[in-house]
């Protein structure tokens, strides 16, 4: 019998399978496919302070092994998620879900991470500094280290109860000095990676695909990248990480611990295979076995301790 | 929910026919679509339900136009192979829930190049449901007309346009329209944007439903890749789409 719990500060996870952010909604459409309580948890779609409709279309575009997205924070508001997703969320999850916030200056990533601060269905915020669709905002805090330590400052200043997390961006050119700046601030615990920034273009129009032009890498084709930041990173600091960036199956997620991810976040394969959390969780206890692996906490740092 | 490729067949300049066989219980309306994992490719490509016979043991009709390399390769699949189907997708078009539609007598139904295949499940229903539709379907070329039998012999009279003239009315298919007006109460349109746009305008003061296409990743409604704004505020294609009411298009 093998042991797939994990802790992320003080909270215990049934296992470390976490639909990541973005890719998971309220939790109300995949509920339709599977009993979502078999998730250790998920990241709800990140909220800002007012209803967004997000960036023009066309949104999204296809890459070998991945895609790109730029849908540009669209969401209900925090007010809506408060008096509609999350009372609705009780109903089919009876597990906490990791909130995720965004915003276009400190003031709202602080009003929005105190308004979730009070709510008993969150397990965990978790603070985007690093989406790359949105102008003036999200990725702009998280690519240098001051402006993401004032947010996480900010932010634990006034979040008393919950533990928070910082979601860094791959979009820099040193992500462990970020990442020891949010430490240094305050920061639980950090999430990584977000999506890498890139483009496609139209042979037909000869022009970007995107309407944003520019949008976020996710898929497969990244999960060597995040592997290695997660595996930087771990070292650098002492604080817990969530990994993520292309993980796809049960081996990735052993090797994501292995870098020194406590809990692993599954992002775009949710769209292509809405069913891949629930294939990994089922699969888990025997891939560890075959690796020799009884307690998943024990491997964790694995690779470099 | 694995499908097995039946037939795959070349029907006009780039666009296929293709039967499959499986598990179809999950297509409630004519309207909605699949979204197909292809071999060597990240994402899914949405198309659209041509027909299907329902069951556990079900077949399904799909019409595509292989328009970039995914559904170039699809073209090239033979019968026998297995596909892993997302199904169900969307709302499809609304044929009982509103007073508008069960009262219309004589629907016109118009559908633009591949947007022409959910018009045959569509009036095989309105048929089934003692309604007399009109069917329009439009096309650039005579050489690109397909399915003219099949939807002819579901009984419905049947209008063909032609850009250039070489079958039919010569034009699009508002020029169709035109010679119909008075003559139907109700709209169910699919097709290219500016061809749905010019259907309203010639379908002024008539009520109707009107499917639209937009890049997805996901189809079921997560990644918020194909939101669109409508009167009643912003809604996603793939989930509270592809079919939107025409009062709530803003236009």
């Amino acid at each position: 019998m093998v042991n797939t719990k994990v802790t992320l500060s003080g909270w215990e996870l049934d296992n470390p399978i976490i639909p990541a952010s973005g890719t998971f909604g309220y939790g109300a459409e995949f509920a339709e496919l599977y009993d979502i309580n078999c998730l250790g948890s998920f990241s709800f779609k990140g909220t800002t302070l007012e209803p967004r409709f997000g960036n023009p279309t066309p949104r999204i575009a296809e890459c070998a092994s991945g895609m790109l997205n730029a849908v540009g924070l669209q969401n209900p508001g925090v007010e809506h998620v408060l008096h509609h997703e999350l009372p609705h969320l009780k109903a089919i999850f009876h597990k906490k879900v990791i909130a995720n916030i965004s915003g276009f200056s400190i003031e709202e990533y602080v009003e929005c991470c105190r308004l979730m601060d009070e709510q008993e269905q969150i397990g965990l915020i978790e603070v985007n500094v690093s989406c790359p669709n949105v102008h003036g905002g999200g990725m702009a805090f998280g690519v240098c280290p001051e402006n993401a330590a004032a947010v996480t400052k900010a932010v634990k200043a006034v979040v008393k109860q919950k533990p928070v997390y910082i979601k860094l961006s791959p979009n820099v050119t040193d992500i462990v000095a970020v990442a020891r700046a949010c430490e240094d601030a305050g920061a639980d615990g950090l999430s990584l990676i977000n999506t890498l920034l890139g483009m496609r273009i139209s042979l037909k129009t000869k022009k970007p695909i995107l309407a944003n032009q520019m949008g976020g890498f996710s898929g497969p084709a990244i999960f060597p990248v995040a592997l290695r930041m997660v595996y930087q990173v771990a070292q650098a600091v002492h604080i817990p990480l969530i990994g993520m960036g292309g993980v796809s199956t049960a081996e990735d997620v052993l090797e994501m611990m292995l870098a020194g991810a406590t809990a692993v976040q599954i992002g775009a394969q949710n769209l292509v295979d809405p069913y891949v959390c629930p294939t990994i969780i089922n699969q888990l206890p025997s891939v560890m076995a075959k690796y020799g692996i009884d307690s998943l906490t024990n491997i964790i740092g694995g690779a470099w301790k | 929910m694995e499908f097995q490729v039946t037939e795959n067949l070349l029907i006009a300049p780039r666009v296929y026919h293709m039967r499959l066989t499986g598990d179809t219980r999950k297509l409630t309306s004519p309207g909605q679509f699949v979204q197909i994992a292809l071999p060597g490719y990240y994402l899914r490509r949405p198309i659209s339900v041509c027909d299907w016979r329902p069951g556990e043991n079900g077949t399904l009709d799909l019409i595509y136009k292989a328009v970039g390399h995914g559904t170039e390769d699809m073209g090239e699949l033979k019968p026998g192979t297995v596909l892993d189907l997302l199904t169900g997708l969307g709302n499809g078009f609304d044929l009982n829930q509103r007073d508008e539609v069960t009262r219309s007598q004589f629907p016109l139904l118009i559908g633009g190049g591949v947007g022409a295949p959910p018009m045959y499940a569509l009036c095989k229903h309105l048929l089934a449901g003692l309604k007399a539709p009109h069917v329009i379907l439009g096309f650039n070329t005579a050489e690109e007309v397909f399915w003219k039998r099949e939807f002819e012999a579901l009984g419905a009279p049947v209008t063909i346009t032609t850009a250039d003239g070489s079958m039919g009315v010569k034009g699009f298919v508002t020029n169709g329209m035109a010679a119909l007006r008075g003559k139907y109460d109700y709209v169910y349109a699919c097709g290219p944007e500016p061809m749905l746009h010019a259907v309203y305008d010639e379908a002024a003061g008539i009520p109707g439903q009107y499917s639209f296409e937009e890049r997805m990743a996901c189809g079921f409604g997560v990644c918020m890749g194909c939101s669109c704004k409508t009167k009643y505020g912003s809604k996603r294609i793939c989930k509270a789409g592809p079919v939107l009411f025409r009062e709530e298009i803003l236009w």
